[in-house]
């Protein structure tokens, strides 16, 4: 009886999604289209000057005219962005399983990676172009790395850790060993704990790169290309630029949101439930 | 029943939480116990008579202090080692990731069972505690009583000697709670498991077992053992037997004697 209802009502009730998911982002568009008509009105009632605040279709026209500038200069960074997301999170993932393995590690390293990670580490940034070299990607690479590692590592370690005692006693109950409780309870149990690190990861990195890059950096570089045009007063050009590092970030952050929906299925479900 | 050997024999277990400490706690003391193959036993008794602890000990999730827990003539260690024991929560304690069916398969992963033995043991249980349908299904689209059952058939999937339950209907509202007592009665009929039952309901004690264990508190240990000799199949019908409310009578008034007993005997201790 369930099984034929749920059949018979599947593309009308997808359609139905559909449309009430547009219906739903509505008032965002609607406020979005709002702000940049209410930018635009702001800038040419006060008489803004264009170096201070651009206006909205200026630098739409800037963005077209530099697209072939600031395309590449954003992917440039979008590579140092997700290079150091890269070895940041597995660093981060792989000591964090070091630390299930060996309590000791996860007692002597929890409360520096907790400290740490409460520091500013872009004013690293500087010390870095020293070590590795202005024009090394990596300079900036090693920045995004650690901006990335703590917060990954911190948040799995407390989702191996934080698992339901009744959980753990259940298959106690199975006398199993700790590599099977690690793989059935501990890693499954860590999965939304390291994805909702991710998913900070993927944002603080765009933000790394291109801070980094403002302490210098090649010219092909995203950051550079802010920092300079400023410089010169070419704000719709720096804007045009910023655009594409919002574009950059909020790919990222849909990209690793599309991981975590392959990966964790069930947690989607889970969530939209409990809505 | 009793020219049986015991399947689980409890000798003088005695457990003490925090040894040495200023919040030290005899949780049980000096408790014999033999339950024989096939015996449905419940444990009862107030907050903090060591139940639990009793249950824990038999299922060597936790140490004695001293004396020791036999199962089927071995320590309980090995039991445990052995998988003999099946245990049920109070919560499902089902895992969110895995479908009805992989949960009710996870203690046959573990224990290096085939893909097809897994998948046709899974089956039957399922099929015993009718949730055949919902074998695709996530734990957490499924009602408190369906998940109980669940659990259920996990802790049998791989036919345990003994199934160890604590208070595993405790979360579930009274209509629930009482069907679900009536199809646990179903399943042990079934697969002849002795079972050892948790509860601080006299009413579910009495309908579920051959034995009712009353146990008074601090230091928990056992206040009377009492035969309930109701007439099995049992059903809804049971539930207004005038032996029902006999029964029901004696294991409250021993529930009461045990609880004034504990004032004179171990207070101020």
């Amino acid at each position: 009886m369930t099984a034929t209802e749920t059949t018979f009502n599947f593309p009308h009730s997808i359609l139905s999604a559909h449309r009430q998911r547009f219906r739903r982002l509505l008032p965002a568009i609607g406020l979005l289209l709002l702000g940049l008509l209410a930018w635009e009105a702001v800038v040419i009632i006060f008489r803004i000057e264009g170096f201070l605040l651009p206006k909205p279709s200026v630098i739409g026209a800037t963005f077209q005219d530099q697209f072939l500038v600031v395309l590449p200069a954003g992917l440039f960074t979008m590579r140092e962005a997700v290079g150091g997301f890269a070895i940041g999170s597995v660093l981060g993932i792989g000591i964090a399983l070091a630390t299930a393995r060996w309590t000791l590690i996860s007692e002597g390293v929890m409360p520096f990676a907790i400290a740490v990670n409460s520091t500013p580490i872009i004013a690293l940034a500087p010390i870095m172009n020293n070590w590795f070299g202005i024009t090394n990607p990596f300079s900036k690479m090693s920045i995004v790395a650690l901006i990335v590692f703590f917060p990954i590592m911190i948040n799995t370690v407390r989702g191996l850790r934080q698992v339901d005692p009744d959980a753990l006693e259940l298959l106690r109950s199975y006398a199993t060993n700790e590599r099977t409780v690690l793989l059935k309870l501990r890693i499954p149990n860590a999965l939304p704990y390291l994805f909702s690190a991710l998913k900070i990861g993927s944002t603080l990195s765009v933000i790394g790169a291109i801070v980094s890059e403002y302490f210098g950096g090649t010219r092909e570089a995203l950051g550079v290309y802010i920092s300079q045009q400023a410089a010169l007063f070419h704000f719709a050009e720096a804007w045009s630029a910023i655009m594409v590092a919002c574009f950059m970030g909020i790919t990222f952050y849909l990209l690793v949101l599309i991981v975590e929906r392959l990966v964790m299925p069930w947690h989607f479900a889970l969530r939209a439930a409990e809505e | 029943m009793n020219e049986n050997n015991p399947v689980v024999s409890i000798q003088g277990a005695t457990k003490v939480f925090n040894e040495g400490g200023t919040d030290r706690v005899q949780a049980v003391k000096d408790v014999e116990l033999e339950v024989y193959p096939g015996e449905f036993v419940t444990l009862i008794g107030p907050s903090g008579c060591g139940k639990s602890t009793l249950l824990r000990l038999i299922g060597d999730l936790i140490t004695p202090t001293s004396g020791g827990v036999k199962v089927n003539g071995k320590h309980s260690k090995q039991a445990r080692i052995d998988r003999d024991y099946g245990m049920v929560f109070q919560d499902a304690t089902l895992y969110d990731w895995r479908t009805v069916n992989k949960n009710v398969q996870l203690p046959l992963e573990v224990m290096g069972y085939s893909h097809d033995d897994r998948e046709k043991r899974a089956a039957k249980m399922l099929r015993l505690v009718q949730l055949e349908e919902f074998a695709n299904h996530y734990p957490w689209q499924l009602s408190g009583g369906m998940q109980q059952r669940v659990a259920i058939a996990r802790a049998l999937a791989f036919e345990p000697a003994i199934l160890l339950m604590d208070e595993p209907f405790g979360a579930l509202d009274e209509m629930t709670r009482e069907r679900m007592q009536l199809e646990l009665l179903n399943i042990w009929g079934q697969t002849s498991t002795t079972v050892i039952f948790v509860t601080h309901s006299i009413p579910e004690a009495v309908f579920l077992s051959s034995r009712v264990v009353v146990m008074s508190a601090r230091p928990g240990r056992i206040h009377a053992i009492i035969d309930i000799d109701l007439p099995r199949p049992r059903g809804f019908e049971t539930r207004e037997d005038p032996r029902f409310f006999e029964r029901l009578t004696e294991v409250r008034e021993c529930l009461r004697a045990g609880e004034s007993g504990k004032s004179h005997v171990e207070g101020y201790k």
